[in-house]
């Protein structure tokens, strides 16, 4: 017998056996970003941002996190209106020829020579702030596209044992603001039964003390709750083993110092690679070893499997091509503003974008955690 | 398995220890039941089985307890995480993860179990606890039943050898808490777990248990012993305890079932007494409503959508506004005050009890064909309602019902979809606070979150400025609902029963005559509830309405008039609390079920009528 709750279950169950590493989405979502931060073209930009959108669109799922790409977006349209209107303000190094409108200037003293407050807008101006920040924008939902397809504490859960607890407190951090939110937002109806006005910023401040108070208790309670449930248990690791660790993270830690200093100054040319590399090699030891005294296992882990590296590689490949096309043909990808012409949609690049598609037709459907329905 | 040698527990800054003389021996495969009135140290005796008291807490714990031979003094508590499971009152402050199935695995990932018993467990539990339909499901969007059983799953995964609940059914409805406790019943039978657990609602509880652990005041020696000794002389007990206690009978019963096979005699005597429970409420006078101040209320919206509506509001509540209010009124919108008036005069014609909607005063709460969305979901769907003066009306139904989501529409926290709310002739949502106090208050179900000042008195002067009222009303107003307070006192050291009043004098203090009341016993003792329902009683008897969302069968037996049952958003039955109650055996009280076919629904009643 097949009840609704049965078939619920087991599609849960298939989403998250079918889920894709998070790491491949952060790959392929930080890929794109590589690519916009290549180009200025409006037209490419453009398109980048409607692939990723196209890919959430088609792979997200209705958990809270996958609303996240919107307020990116917001967020990039934001970034890109005060770019605009910075240079408005303040003008921009572009030398201009087409004079758009002219702002009142403000005379500014001698020492503050080299800005400009207010003046004549040229068209080139605008132009060149309108492209930059776009690419800006774009950057931001790119990241928000990764945001929306992976799950922020999966990816967490991806971090070697030693960091554990770090991801634990990242993520109970992360579940936190939205309790303090609901938080305010029970405070302030309180205050309404109280004949209290509930809005203005009045209201918000008073709440401030009581809803501090709430979440410090309901920290304490977490801890407790934390503590009694096994966190922080340790292994017993033989002494030798712990010193050894100790060792080598420390000497990893000292060996990428040194050997940065080395790269970067001029004296240690020769020594510098050799001891960062070393460094690092020693550090990453010293991380396994740590891990050792942790006794924790993960549940369900992600596999990096062929789709994982499918989308991620899809990623990369717009990235790598967008890279070489920038040195192929610089023109193309940074269209000059002066004299201001419109953008032209470089073909080849284009196409290679168009990769990125891949995702929407390679990771799986991921039906909406259900349930919803039956009990509201 | 759960060993206390001698112990007593002194907090930090106390010199009276929390408890002591704590010396007893729960055996393996017991569910063991702990009671006792509020404030007795139930929740240091759970947190010192799994060392959170007092490793966790502080204070000084003398004497020994051991947990499956594990010195609580040697092991701090996430040693001891995989014998003991411990969820504490609010399950939210138990969550470390953000989705149903990792935080079922949290635990076991903490004690390093292997991938594939993981996996294992985490299905049997989700099937052992029905959760499987809600496996990948945020744990914020949950409701409070599934938070429960979330947790208390969490805990099971690592196959605990002890659990230890505090307080596990009171924040359930009856099939929600039904549901809890068989599975409980479960581990102990097919597993041999050993439980511990404090419970107030003893009704729900007290039958599964092996062994009572009584604690029976602050200071007092605990009394160990089986359920039906134990309850002979201890100060909470169920209905059907004193049911059993007033007839007589030894042992008590503990069960319905028991009780019933005892209660021919109790009928018998019984038969020709007059069993129709709960009069209909005498038609108390309506109290007076203020006039809203609508002038005032139109200074401050100065955008002119909000506007209209605000004047068709006070145009349709009718109440005698001011000169200006009536104009604005009726330069407004029309539409608006012939729909409001419209509701009114309907309600009046076909109205329940109470008439008094019609010319005078407005009835406390007319809610008409009231949908309330909730993002996609619709929390509630054309709910109609008419609350009379002086009468008290419980809302029942399972959890996430809408029966919270009725009671914000009620105060205005919440805005209709469609159809329309009034408290006392005014639009909720549309009402100034000021002004909305004085006709409708609501205690939360946290009351706490109702409290803000440092002291006692401090709250009461800030209520009577928020409510208008004169000086010291709502210090009047504690006094009388809650002798013995002092003024000083912090409201976050009040008991949980003494909190709940202090609100509800907080509340009480602008004489609202609708008055709201969300889950009021959760985490109250029988003295307390008591003393709650003696309040609530009086209330009703001086005009006000009173509406309470409970999941408390036995309160709303004890108090009310009238229940309204909801289901998914819909009232499914409206009427007396007696017909209701008859015609739903999860939702009938103890006495009703003992005494069945005879419609007694309290003890109180019994009495009386033996008498």
């Amino acid at each position: 017998m097949t009840t609704p709750a049965v078939t619920a279950g087991r599609d849960a169950a298939r989403a998250r056996a079918s889920a894709l590493h998070p790491g491949a989405w952060w790959v392929w979502a930080l890929a794109l970003g590589v690519a916009a931060s290549r180009t200025r073209n409006p037209l490419l930009l453009a398109l980048l941002i409607g692939v990723s959108a196209y890919v959430v669109m088609a792979c997200r799922t209705n958990a809270p996190w996958a609303r996240s790409y919107g307020a990116f977006v917001k967020l990039g349209l934001l970034v890109l209106g005060i770019r605009l209107v910075f240079s408005l303000v303040f003008g921009t190094a572009i030398p201009g020829t087409l004079l758009l409108f002219r702002l009142p200037e403000v005379p500014l003293p001698d020492w503050a020579r080299g800005i400009r407050l207010g003046g004549p807008v040229y068209l080139e101006e605008v132009l060149f702030s309108l492209y930059d920040g776009l690419r800006l924008a774009t950057l931001l939902v790119c990241v928000g596209a990764a945001n929306a397809l992976a799950n922020p504490s999966r990816l967490l859960k991806a971090l070697p044992a030693a960091l554990y607890e770090v991801g634990v407190a990242v993520v109970v951090a992360m579940t936190f603001a939205p309790h303090l939110i609901a938080d305010v937002l029970r405070l302030r109806a309180a205050r309404r039964l109280r004949g209290r006005p509930d809005r203005g910023v009045r209201g918000l401040l008073q709440v401030g003390l009581p809803v501090l108070e709430g979440a410090l208790d309901r920290s304490v309670a977490l801890a407790a709750a934390m503590d009694a449930r096994g966190y922080g248990r340790t292994a017993a690791v033989p002494a030798a083993v712990r010193r050894t660790t100790a060792a080598l993270t420390l000497g990893g830690l000292l060996g990428i110092a040194a050997g940065s200093y080395g790269l970067l100054s001029a004296v240690g040319g020769v020594y510098g690679l050799p001891l960062l590399l070393a460094g690092i090699v020693a550090a990453l030891a010293g991380m396994w070893l740590g891990g050792r005294r942790t006794p924790r296992t993960r549940y369900r882990p992600e596999r990096w499997g062929v789709r994982a590296w499918l989308v991620a590689g899809s990623g990369v490949a717009v990235a790598v091509l967008t890279v070489v096309a920038a040195a192929y043909d610089p023109a193309a990808l940074d269209p000059p503003v002066t004299p201001p012409a419109a953008p032209v949609l470089p073909l080849w690049p284009a196409a290679a974008m168009l990769l990125g598609l891949l995702p929407a037709f390679l990771a799986p459907h991921v039906p909406e955690p259900t349930g919803k329905d039956r009990r509201p | 398995m759960i060993r206390f040698e001698q112990v007593s527990v002194t907090y930090d800054g106390t010199a009276e220890p929390a408890v002591r003389g704590l010396d007893f021996e729960i055996p393996e495969g017991e569910l063991a039941l702990l009671v006792g009135p509020s404030g007795v140290g139930k929740s240091t005796v759970l947190g010192a089985v799994n060392g959170l008291v007092p490793h966790f807490t502080g204070g000084t714990l003398r004497g020994r307890v051991t947990v499956a031979g594990r010195d609580t003094r040697t092991h701090k508590p996430r040693e001891l995480a995989d014998v003991v499971g411990t969820v504490g009152q609010d399950p939210t402050a138990h969550f470390v993860t953000d989705t149903v199935e990792d935080e079922l695995a949290y635990g076991m990932e903490s004690l390093g179990l292997a991938p594939d018993v993981m996996r294992r467990r985490v299905e049997e539990t989700l099937d052992l606890l029905g959760l499987a339909d809600l496996r990948e499901r945020p744990i914020a969007t949950l409701s409070g039943g599934q938070r429960q059983r979330v947790a208390i799953g969490s805990v099971l995964t690592p196959h605990p050898r002890v659990l230890v609940l505090d307080e596990p059914t009171s924040a359930l409805d009856p099939a929600a808490a039904e549901e809890v406790l068989s599975v409980l019943q479960r581990l102990v039978h097919d597993l041999g777990t050993t439980v511990l657990m404090a419970e107030h609602r003893l009704e729900r509880v007290v039958h599964y248990a092996d062994r009572v652990l009584l604690l029976p005041g602050p200071g007092e020696t605990p009394v160990v012993g089986a359920p039906a000794e134990v309850m002979v002389s201890s100060p909470v007990f169920p209905p059907v305890v004193e049911l059993g206690r007033l007839a007589g009978w030894s042992p008590l019963p503990l069960t319905v079932r028991d009780a019933r096979r005892r209660a021919g005699t109790l009928r018998e005597r019984l038969t020709g007494a007059d069993d129709t429970p709960a009069p209909a409420p005498a038609p108390a006078a309506a109290l007076t409503v203020p006039a809203l101040r609508a002038p005032a209320a139109e200074r401050r919206r100065w955008w002119p959508g909000r506007r209209r509506a605000s004047a068709a509001a006070t145009g349709g509540a009718g109440a005698g506004g001011e000169g200006g209010s009536t104009e604005a009124a009726g330069a407004g919108a029309g539409s608006g005050i012939a729909e409001a008036a419209g509701v009114t005069t309907a309600v009046g014609s076909t109205g329940t009890a109470g008439a008094a909607a019609a010319g005078s005063a407005p009835a406390p709460a007319v809610v008409d064909r009231l949908v309330v969305r909730r993002g996609p979901v619709e929390a509630l769907r054309s709910v109609s309602l008419t609350v009379s003066p002086g009468e008290t009306v419980a809302l029942m139904g399972r959890n996430g019902a809408g029966k919270s989501t009725l009671l914000s529409a009620l105060v205005g926290l919440v805005e209709p979809a469609s159809g329309s709310v009034l408290a006392c002739g005014a639009v909720p949502h549309r009402t100034r606070p000021r002004d909305l106090v004085r006709r409708v208050g609501l205690v939360p179900q946290e009351p706490r979150d109702l409290l803000y000042a440092e002291t006692v008195a401090a709250e009461c002067a800030a209520a009577d400025r928020d409510a208008g009222a004169g000086p010291g009303t709502c210090r009047a107003l504690v006094t009388e609902l809650l002798p013995g307070i002092a003024d000083s006192t912090h409201p976050r050291d009040l008991s949980e029963g003494q909190r709940l009043t202090l609100a509800l004098a907080v509340v009480l203090t602008a004489r609202p005559p609708l008055l709201l009341l969300d889950e009021p016993t959760r985490g109250l003792d029988y003295a307390a509830k008591t003393r709650l329902v003696g309040h609530l009683r009086r209330l009703a008897e001086e005009g006000h309405a009173v509406v309470l969302a409970t999941h408390d069968v036995e309160l709303a037996a004890e108090l009310t008039h009238r229940v309204v049952m909801l289901a998914d958003g819909e009232v499914v039955a409206d009427g007396p609390t007696a017909e209701v109650v008859l015609a739903l055996p999860a939702y009938a009280p103890q006495v009703t079920k003992v005494l069945a076919p005879q419609r007694w629904l309290t003890v109180r009643q019994v009495r009386e009528a033996l008498a």
